[in-house]
Order: C-alpha cells, then structure tokens, then sequence
C-alpha cells in the first residue's frame, strides 16, 4: 500500500488510568490515499478520537507505526515537529475553542505560510485568498473569531490547514458542532478540497448520514477495533457485520413515515475490561458460543472486509491457540 | 375538549441594545396528551425561546405576551410561587446536553427523589423505590446500585436516560425535550426515542420534541412546526411535510440533510444564515434565502393559513404547491 499519503498500521494506544492501562485502539490498520475520504466510524468510546489524533502524533503509541508521505509521524513532544509533517494537518470539532479570541483571523491563518517561511505581507496575502477559497470574504483577515457563526469558524479552522499546503487532513467531527444547513456546507466543503486540492482526509464522525454521504470508503470501529472496512456504498448497502447492521438500522430516516429506528440494546463496554474474542457479542444478536472464545481478524467478504468469523465463515482460520 | 397545552399568539421580546426584538413571533400550536409534537428549525429560529416560556424561564428581561394555557390555566399570568408548582411536577424538561442538566456532586437518588418528595409528598423510601422502577423504565442497569452513584460515573447515553428518568420523577404530563439525542450516538438515540415514544403511549405523556434533524422528526412527532427567525413557517403532520413540503424553508431544510436513501448525491445548503436577533428581514423572514422569492415576500409578512384541515403554511405565493 505505497500510494497511501497516510498509512497507520498496527497501531495501538493506551491511557493509563487508576494505576491501569486502558487500551483504547488495539491494532488498527488504516490508509488513506490522495483525493480520497475515508469516513470513520462508531459510537462514542470506541476509539476514533484517539485513532484520528494518534495519526496525527498528538498521541504517543503503544505499538504499530503511522506513515506520512512514507515518513514516520513522530508523537508531539518537546521537540519541534519535523517539518515533513506539515503536509499533515488536523481540523478539530470545536471552531469556538480551536481559534484563538485575541488574534486576528488574517494571522491565524498566516501561520501556517509563515512557518514554511512565507514574508508576513505574502503569508497575509495568502490567508485572503485562503478565506475565499473556503467562501468567506477575503476581508474577514481583520476581524475575529467571534465575529463569526459556527459554521464560518469551521470555514475559517480550514482554510487555517490549507495555509501549510496540506495532502493530508484528519478531521474529528468538523461538522457535528454545527446547525444543519452550517453542516452541508461545511461537508461539501471538505469534498471539494479534497477533489480540488487532491488531498487525503480521514473523516471521523458518529453521525453515519454524513460519512455516507461524502466518504469514499468507511471503517466501522467498535471498543478500539475495525469490525468492518470497505466502498462507503457497498458497505452501506448492505452491511455484513452485525455491528455495522446495527448501527445503519438505527438511523432514523426523515421520510415521515413514522417509524422507529432499531435499537441495540445495552453500552459500549468499558475499554479497561474487554470482552474477551468478539469484543461486540455480549450485544450481537447472531452471537454464538464461539464467539467469546476466538480472536477475531478482517477477512474479505462480499467485497469488503469483515472481523466476524460467523459472517466470513472463517472459524478454522480464526481460531487462537490461547482463547480469552 | 380542549388540548393538555395551548399556546396561542405567542410572542418573546428580548432586550438588546438596538430595544427590545422579538425572538418568538405571534406563534400558536397546541399538544395533546399522549402525543409527541415536533419543534424544527436552525439555531436562532426562537424554537428553544419558545420552550424556556412554558417554564417562566426567560432570560432576565424579557416581555411575553399572547398566551400559553396549560390544562386551561394560564402560564404567564402565573407568579413564581405558582410557576415553581408546575414545573417538574406539571410539565419538565431534558436539554441538550445531560452532562450540565446533573448536578455533578449529589448522587442520583438525591437528585430524583428531591423533587418527588417535594411535589408528591411522599416518604424517603417511598421515593428510593419509586426512583430505581424509573431507573429500570429507561433500561439503567442495577438501578439500586445506580441511586448512590453520581452522573460521572456513567456515559452520555445514560446520563441522558438519567436525565429523563429525574425530568419523570414527579409524573409530569408535558415533556419538553429540546434536542434530547443530538449529542448521542446512532444506537442511544434509537433506544431514547423508543422510550419516549413507550412513555406517551402507555402513560399518556405529551412530548414536545425540539430538534433539527428531520430523522428524529419523522420517527417520533406525529405534528411537526417548522420555526423560522421566531415564527411558524409550516405546520402539519410529519408525515405530510416530510413528504411533501410546502414551504421552501422545510423543504431547504430537508435538502440539506444528509439521508440513506440520498445516496451520494452532495447536499444542498441552504445558502446564507438565518438572521440575528433585531436584523430580521421585513416582510417573510425567509425571503433573502429563498430561492423562489418574489417582489412581495420582501414587503408582505406571510401569516400561517390554513391549506387543508391540519396543514398550515405562511407562505402566500406557494411555489411547491404544484410539486406535492
């Protein structure tokens, strides 16, 4: 997989908390290429916060490797950040804690060209262009951030990324602070700088609708793990986890024909105390004995893959020699 | 027969500095027990003002007029001592957010019973018992054990349960619940809404639901008021307004949604945002986001009238009439 800008493999995370350590991502592996979107997914607690700052090297990991541009992504720490890294941006959920209140919008933007060297007259010139290219007036430079709605400071915390010439942006939840009509312009948004600008961008977000609206390809993560990757329409369409089922099932459609979403009963396990092999079948409707005793890996299904070894067919392969 | 609630010609000024601006405008709807009815619009269209009037919970300031009958008995007229025995023990609300709707540092019991003593005076115990059957009813596991736990030691899903188990304590008969799910996930929200909508059918509770997404509409509220800058834009059954939207701003409104069935199609914004408090547009509020404005949405303020026996629309040239 050489031709992905951004490739996490093995990767794992872990918190120490009480004296434990919590695993939050167990062995992830993910890439995403230029001028492509991948959305991930799944409910709070199941690690794709982590996932996405561990990619990004704000986390420190606990085993596995990131790869940007075939370089590795070192954790933030005391050192500068390596200059390589800087194709490597992030977008946060919260534009009213993400920009700081006492800077001008034109410097907030501009330090992302002035830390690659621009002069402060042409790193100014080029937060107005930025401005435009994500539809705001290109004389907002001289205003602040709290002149602004949620969704212009989303707009804004963009054009912030692009200024360091990114090819590759981790977005965590971009849109879910935002009011509905804010939220479709800012996914447009993102699609289309990721086609124009042919960038990567790793989505991640708990609300399915928008995923499977711009992401070319969606993982579906449950308590620190990939149950299933895939096409965003081959997986939406029909889904072949029995997490992922839940999960589209449960979206309720606004089509007014009165129906109530499917419910998946019971809570996101706690990360300290994993169920042992399927980490989802203490909720999984098609669980079986085995189900707790085998590790479970992706495998091809129906073009896609899938850690289910009762969907895959998969036992024999699945099977560990230390079980629970 | 009158309906349980009976809001007519409701009207909130707020103070601003450019005098007193109107965030809710001459609006009238009506609940009947054991019915969900829907609130929809952005932030800023006075759907969250509308709700902090039923409880007398306007910020400093503010001027009512029109009315708002509960039962028959008139809600603004009411003085705090009076107002202070309806809420909670009348009509109750879940916000948004359930991490601040629960006291952090009081346990559970204390914070379901306290109101329950005080409105049904009954004992201690009596409370405690009374406190873990509705800890059971919205599916809280060991709900004794959950009486002495305090609201950081669960997740958001169910906290927010908690919160609604604490909002029913005192047997309401209104519910308000202003974007009860928006901060959950897919699969909590699925079971919250089952659970209101179990709660007006076996007890007869009325429900009103305040959101944004049309999903959650078309799943619960059998009547549906699409808000807009502080008035009615359209009212009917969801069925119908879902399906066939008759005013552009619904019909904006459901564009801009990302939905299954859409596909990939990208989503269409409605372009601009929905106007501030005291810069509200003359005429029909909509009319400089409406793509179907004519010379006379700018001059003339639409007034909700009737298109059928339950459909209300305030938008006198109709363009969608045709497409329905």
């Amino acid at each position: 997989m050489t031709d992905m800008v951004l490739q996490v493999s093995g990767v794992a995370v872990e918190y120490g908390r009480r004296g434990q350590r919590v695993r939050a991502v167990d062995g992830v592996d993910l890439g995403v290429a230029r001028g492509e979107i991948v959305g991930l997914v799944g409910e709070s607690g199941c690690g794709k916060s982590t996932l996405a700052r561990a990619a990004v090297g704000l986390e420190p990991l606990a085993a596995g490797s990131v790869t940007f541009e075939g370089q590795p992504v070192v954790a933030l720490g005391r050192r500068r950040r390596p200059d390589y890294l800087r194709g490597l941006q992030m977008v946060f959920q919260d534009p009213y804690e993400s920009l700081n209140p006492r800077r001008k919008i034109g410097e907030l933007i501009a330090d992302g060209a002035w830390l690659g060297g621009a002069r402060r007259k042409d790193g100014l010139e080029r937060a107005a262009e930025l401005l435009e290219r994500v539809g705001m007036p290109a004389n907002a430079v001289d205003s602040y951030a709290h002149e602004f709605s949620g969704g212009q400071r989303q707009r804004i915390a963009i054009a912030r990324t692009l200024a360091a010439r990114p090819t590759c942006l981790i977005a965590d939840e971009p849109i879910s602070a935002l009011d509905a009509s804010a939220q479709a312009q800012v996914a447009n948004l993102l699609s289309e700088l990721v086609d124009e600008e042919d960038l990567g961008l790793i989505l991640v977000s708990h609300d399915l609708s928008v995923v499977r609206q711009v992401a070319d390809r969606v993982a579906v993560m449950y308590l620190g793990r990939i149950v299933e990757v895939g096409a965003t329409d081959t997986v939406w369409a029909n889904p072949q986890h029995p997490y992922t089922e839940a999960l589209v099932a449960a979206i309720p459609r606004p089509d007014g024909a009165g129906v109530l979403p499917v419910d998946l009963p019971g809570d996101v396990p706690d990360p300290a105390n994993p169920p042992a092999g399927c980490r989802f079948h203490p909720r999984c409707p098609i669980a079986e004995a085995s189900c707790s005793e085998l590790e479970q890996r992706l495998l091809p299904v129906a073009g896609r893959d899938i850690a289910c070894h009762i969907r895959s067919g998969a036992v024999a392969h699945a099977r560990q020699p230390h079980a629970g | 027969m009158g309906a349980l609630l009976q809001v007519e010609n409701l009207t909130v000024a707020l103070p601003t500095r450019s005098g007193y601006q109107n965030a809710v405008d001459g609006v009238s709807f009506a609940v009947d027990a054991g019915e969900v009815m829907g609130i929809a619009g952005e932030s800023g269209s006075g759907k969250t003002m509308t709700a902090l009037s039923l409880f007398g919970l306007l910020p400093h300031g503010a001027r009512t007029s029109g009315s708002i009958r509960l039962d028959g008995g008139e809600l603004l007229d009411m003085n705090a001592k009076q107002l202070r025995a309806i809420r909670g023990r009348q009509i109750a609300m879940v916000s948004q957010d359930p991490a601040t709707a629960l006291h952090p540092i009081l346990s559970i019991g204390t914070q379901m019973t306290e109101h329950m003593r005080h409105h049904l005076g009954v004992s201690k115990s009596e409370a405690l018992t009374r406190a873990a059957d509705l800890l059971g009813t919205v599916r809280i596991p060991d709900p004794e054990q959950a009486l002495h736990s305090y609201p950081g030691q669960f997740s958001g899903g169910m906290r927010q349960r908690i919160a609604i188990a604490v909002a029913l304590a005192a047997e309401p008969r209104l519910l308000v619940a202003d974007e009860p799910t928006t901060a959950l996930d897919v699969t909590v929200q699925a079971g919250i809404l089952r659970l209101l909508d179990r709660l007006c059918r076996e007890r007869g509770l009325a429900v009103i639901v305040i959101t944004h997404d049309l999903g959650v509409m078309s799943a619960t509220a059998r009547r549906l008021c699409v808000m807009y800058a502080g008035r009615l834009a359209e009212a009917g059954p969801t069925s119908e307004l879902l399906a066939s939207p008759r005013h552009p701003y619904t019909r904006g409104l459901l564009d801009a949604l990302p939905h299954p069935e859409a596909g990939g199609a990208p989503l269409v914004p409605i372009g601009g945002s929905p106007p501030s408090l005291g810069r509200v547009p003359a005429g029909c509020p909509f009319h400089p986001r409406c793509r179907y404005a004519q010379p006379l949405c700018a001059t003339e303020r639409p007034e909700p009238k009737p298109i059928s026996d339950l459909h209300l629309l305030a938008c006198p040239p109709d363009p969608l009439r045709a497409a329905s």
